[in-house]
């Protein structure tokens, strides 16, 4: 059976969903919520270069390359954030930070 | 053929599986290591269709660089990962109601949706086509040197404020360190630093 562009998508949709799926199962820790954003943002790139590759465009691989540099940026910044509030708070459940509100 | 079919069905059932286990494993260490191996398995797709360097980078930059930053803070931080597990059930029911309903509707949208045959032969202005004499690294290359040079230099400064962010944030002065200050040695002047005394004979300063 030739594999088309429809089960790259369909891939994609999955794990797109247990990302989603992640962030609700494990709403207390914040490390595995941020996994849980890194899976979706890989649904994202599959699904870029799926499009990329089947309608030969090089553009979608180039956008792949953008969001995987802002996807670095966002897990650095996220896990520093994660380091202070711990330094400070000694905890990092998800329910405490309300704190942090202004 | 039958390869790459076989190959496909390999990868994406791994990189389904482990996905599937970075959020379902007790051990947060488990999840990082689950994460990783998603990682490999999506770059093994990658390369299946087609884009060699983007699984390479993906290799490089996911599973070397925020992967290995995941697995330092979660070993890094001493967290009670057990009292974070606690209701962990009481959410199952409706977040396993919203992820169903949402895989479905995507997956209808994926399966009922073809594209028609006069779109692959438009040709559009944005559209850079596949160009089968050079690599797909020097294709990259070709773009993002030349029509998207002011993207890759705004990607350059959002690493760059990353990193400072990070930086800025995780960076603490502490108190009874004792550290070079240039600034001082620069401004200390010959009469704060030396003094000239009389010393009698035969006796000490």
């Amino acid at each position: 059976m030739e594999i088309g562009l429809a089960h790259y998508l369909a891939v994609s949709a999955i794990l797109l969903t247990l990302g989603i799926f992640g962030i609700f199962l494990n709403r207390k820790n914040v490390i595995v919520i941020l996994m849980s954003v890194e899976l979706m943002l890989l649904a994202v790139n599959i699904n870029l270069v799926a499009f990329s590759s089947f309608l030969g465009d090089m553009v979608g691989q180039v956008f792949t390359l953008f969001i995987l540099t802002v996807a670095a940026g966002e897990a650095a910044i996220g896990l520093a954030i994660l380091v202070v509030y711990f330094r400070n708070r000694g905890s990092i459940a998800v329910e405490d930070i309300h704190h942090m509100k202004g | 053929m039958i390869i790459a079919t076989l190959a496909f069905y390999l990868f994406a059932i791994m990189t389904v599986a482990s996905a599937f286990m970075v959020i379902a494993a007790r051990n947060p260490v488990h999840s990082v290591l689950f994460l990783i191996l998603a990682f490999f398995n999506s770059a093994a797709l990658f390369v299946l269709l087609g884009a060699e360097f983007l699984a390479m980078i993906l290799v490089v930059v996911y599973v070397g660089a925020v992967a290995v930053l995941f697995l330092f803070v979660v070993m890094m931080l001493d967290i009670n990962f057990t009292e974070l597990r606690q209701g962990f059930l009481q959410y199952l029911p409706i977040g396993a109601l919203i992820g169903f309903i949402l895989l479905v509707e995507l997956l209808l949208v994926v399966g009922g949706w073809s594209l028609s045959p006069e779109a692959l032969q438009l040709e559009t202005t944005a559209k850079v086509a596949v160009n089968p004499e050079f690599t797909n690294t020097e294709q990259l290359g070709q773009l993002i040197y030349t029509k998207y040079a002011y993207l890759f230099q705004a990607a350059g400064m959002i690493l760059l404020v990353a990193m400072i962010g990070a930086i800025v944030l995780t960076h603490r002065q502490r108190a009874g360190v004792k550290k070079q200050v240039i600034a001082e040695q620069v401004y200390r002047r010959p009469e704060e630093a030396m003094a000239v005394r009389k010393v009698e004979p035969g006796q000490g300063v």
